[in-house]
């Protein structure tokens, strides 16, 4: 990929199309769409209640629950002491009684702290005693603003092997609030990842009204029938990158948003894949045990006759996230690396 | 305080303390004709403290049960027969075989929250259920048990501190029977009282003679009662000893023999039926009444379970998620007015003023001020001490009893709680 033509996505907010948001509506960052989903759930529904380290008075370590406590107050937005156990704990108990609380992570990182109370107990409920934990668990996740290893996560595999549990990781301001919502009203646990680096880098447009993005849905971003490119979050913004470079090589690349990693949309990666015969992974999470390998799982199973080439992925190291820039820029995913390996695959 | 009783309390007591002991005992002849599926755990010598803290629970109150705790299911309403079919795994049980023991709940009707085998995760969980239950004004209370052992986990303190913070009405129970499978509490927690953790969260404890169904009862009504007057989470450490071992597949070898032979002199159901016969509230006949109705429902109870089929295989791919309205409709059932919680009502000023700020509780139980210059120092709230009569044996109840050092509003509570008395 010639130097030139990476503009980067570490570079100016970038201005994205958002899909299906025909409605002329403002321009809004991925944060304040975040805001504005948990602002009009809560008005919506007096079920729905805030609850984390320093959301209230504070609004938020990165401000996304800024304004919540001064109009729904004391008792619907919560500071909470350290303790993420108890949150998702308290959380849990809160659903048993029909509210619907979302639960912020101050970041993503965080969420381990609660693995057992997650995975064993709001996860495991409906499935062995009849009781739904409609609850939302979000936080800020994913690197690239050099926050080092601990405030850097992408933890979403985890989580991703547990049933009981969905998991969302949108990449666009429309999404984002829309998908949001959607888990707010889901009756199940719902984990809502927010890449930070696009909190505040990019826009997009939405429309004035309420609206969902159903959960399980990815969405072709670019079409193409040369190969398919599957991401999610921050790294769909390099994909798409990627795939503009390859387009002046000649080389249309269709990109799909995944959106939601569980329950992962079968369908939607089946058709392009079948139409393009070649597939490319990439995702910011770590190598092993990434989504990758579920979906080359995937593939062979149902799709190995379309494969004309190997399914080949572009992630981040299996290392933990470095702090030093020079070592995060080498360990992450960029739209260089995704370039290279598209072309190698379109070789086949 | 046994006096403080009705005839009627008693002989429920002492009805669910049978029933409970009963219960267990035809578990253990099922266990041994291999008709349980997996493993079964014994309350035996524990039954008082299930029994007598349930029971002080209203109809519309939470609780969230251990696996010893089945005495306080039956008390809360469960059918004998629940818990047979979920011991043995049948498709007719609460959980239709996908999960066993005492592991069952019920949102909707009893108010019952399934515990998990991690020990401590119940405690926030219950939190959040006494939390919604005030922001809902249904005036609840939550409990839920905890042993010696499960005190030791990391979730305990998050859990209790985070419901102390909130002022949950929240009541836990510590159930110290003195053993955590083989582990001694000595090597569990450096305390004689496991009660002086309460001091910790700045909330109120009771330390019980968990082998005294009358003196548990007494004491959960009173924290019961002062939980839902707004008084935050109290703890209640309840003094016992785990006559079994952990299990059926352990003989507890590594129990010194005096402290069995100490422990099986005060079994909580002869010592409450001895009392009861000495106080002339039951007869022979009477008695022999309740056996023979005991022993009917179960016989039948357990006809019912046993001939239950277990799940057909297929069943196991289904309900992790729920689809939706036709599978839940969740909705909460407000007992106060929706406006309160609502804008304009609920709207506050930005000029923070954080509730609660300058006014934590000390150690002593007394008030600490928490003063930055910046606030008005804080004014003492009633605080209650308890304190172990005899040094951690099996204690008797001791009464909440209010700090020496009183301000004026302190006083007024400490006579507003006698007056609930």
């Amino acid at each position: 990929m010639p130097e030139t033509n990476a503009p980067g996505i570490q570079g100016a907010p970038i201005r994205t199309k958002t899909n299906g948001a025909a409605t002329a509506g403002a321009q809004i960052t991925f944060l304040e769409a975040i805001k504005q989903a948990m602002f009009e759930e809560m008005e919506r529904d007096p079920a729905v209640v805030l609850l984390g380290e320093d959301v209230g008075v504070y609004g938020g370590a990165f401000k996304t629950s800024e304004g919540l406590l001064e109009r729904f107050g004391w008792e619907r937005v919560m500071d909470t002491p350290i303790s993420e156990s108890a949150i998702i704990g308290a959380a849990c108990g809160m659903s048993y009684l029909g509210l619907r609380p979302i639960c912020e992570m101050q970041f993503i990182d965080f969420i381990v702290c609660a693995f057992n109370q997650i995975t064993n107990f709001v996860a495991k409920g409906h499935y062995l005693w009849n009781a739904p934990a409609p609850m939302v668990i979000r936080g800020p996740s994913g690197g690239g603003v050099h926050g080092g290893p601990f405030h850097s996560a992408n933890p979403e595999m985890y989580f991703v092997h547990t049933p009981g549990l969905k998991v969302i990781y949108p990449s666009t301001p429309y999404d984002a609030k829309g998908l949001l919502k959607a888990a707010v009203r889901d009756n199940n646990p719902v984990l809502f990842f927010e890449h930070k680096f696009l909190y505040r880098r990019i826009k997009g447009e939405i429309p004035a009204g309420d609206y969902t993005v159903p959960i399980g849905k990815a969405v072709v971003r670019r079409e193409g029938r040369h190969l398919t490119i599957l991401s999610y979050a921050a790294m769909m913004h390099t994909s798409l990158e990627a795939a503009e470079a390859l387009a002046k090589e000649g080389i249309e690349a269709e990109v799909i948003d995944l959106r939601t990693l569980l329950p992962l949309d079968e369908e939607t990666i089946l058709n392009s894949v079948k139409k393009t015969n070649k597939c490319l992974v990439v995702h910011e999470d770590t190598r092993t045990g990434g989504i990758a390998g579920e979906i080359a799982a995937l593939l062979c199973e149902k799709a190995f006759g379309d494969l004309d080439g190997p399914l080949l992925r572009v992630t981040s190291l299996d290392t933990p996230v470095p702090y030093a820039p020079t070592l995060e820029e080498y360990f992450l995913p960029n739209a260089k690396k995704v370039f290279s390996a598209a072309k190698e695959l379109a070789r086949y | 305080m046994k006096k403080d009783l009705t005839r009627q309390q008693h002989l429920d007591l002492y009805y669910f303390m049978r029933l409970n002991r009963a219960v267990e005992d035809t578990m253990v002849k099922l266990f041994r004709q291999n008709k349980i599926v997996g493993g079964l755990y014994s309350s035996l010598g524990q039954e008082a403290i299930s029994v007598g803290t349930s029971y002080a629970l209203q109809k519309k109150d939470w609780l969230a049960p251990m696996i010893r705790n089945i005495g306080a299911l039956l008390v809360k309403g469960v059918k004998p027969r629940d818990i047979f079919m979920q011991h043995m795994a049948k498709y007719d049980s609460p959980t239709k075989g996908k999960d066993g023991t005492s592991h069952f709940g019920d949102l909707d009707d009893l108010h019952i929250v399934s515990p998990i085998s991690m020990l401590g995760d119940l405690i926030p969980v219950m939190a959040g259920v006494a939390l919604a239950g005030r922001y809902l004004g249904q005036k609840i209370v939550a409990m839920t048990w905890i042993g010696d052992g499960g005190s030791s986990t990391g979730v305990f303190h998050e859990g209790l501190n985070f419901a102390a913070v909130q002022k949950a009405p929240f009541v836990l129970i510590l159930e110290n029977n003195l053993w955590a499978y083989s582990t001694p509490v000595r090597k569990q927690v450096p305390l004689e009282n496991l009660a002086d953790r309460a001091k910790a969260y700045g909330i109120d404890s009771y330390i019980v003679d968990g082998n005294d169904v009358a003196a548990v009862y007494s004491t959960a009504k009173e924290a019961v009662e002062r939980a839902r007057a707004g008084e935050g989470p109290i703890l209640i450490e309840a003094k016992t000893f785990r006559r079994l071992g952990h299990a059926q597949h352990d003989p507890a070898e590594y129990v010194p023999k005096e402290m069995r032979a100490y422990w099986e002199a005060r079994d909580p159901l002869a010592l409450h039926e001895k009392f009861l016969t000495s106080e002339k509230l039951l007869d022979t006949k009477s008695k022999k009444e309740i056996e023979d109705k005991i022993n009917t429902l179960l016989a039948a109870e357990r006809d019912f379970a046993e001939n239950s089929p277990m799940p057909p295989a297929e069943f196991a791919e289904t309900g992790v998620y729920c689809p939706g309205d036709e599978c839940h409709k969740i909705r909460a059932k407000w007992e106060r007015p929706i406006s309160e919680v609502t804008p304009p009502k609920s709207s506050v000023a930005a000029v923070w003023t954080v509730p609660g700020f300058g006014a934590g509780k000390g150690s002593s139980g007394a008030h600490a001020p928490i003063h930055f210059g910046d606030t008005q120092p804080s004014t003492g709230i009633s605080a209650s001490e308890v304190k172990s009569t005899n040094g951690g044996k099996p204690a008797a109840k001791v009464t909440a009893k209010t700090a020496a050092k009183k301000t004026l509003k302190a006083a007024a509570a400490s006579a507003s709680r006698k007056a609930r008395r």
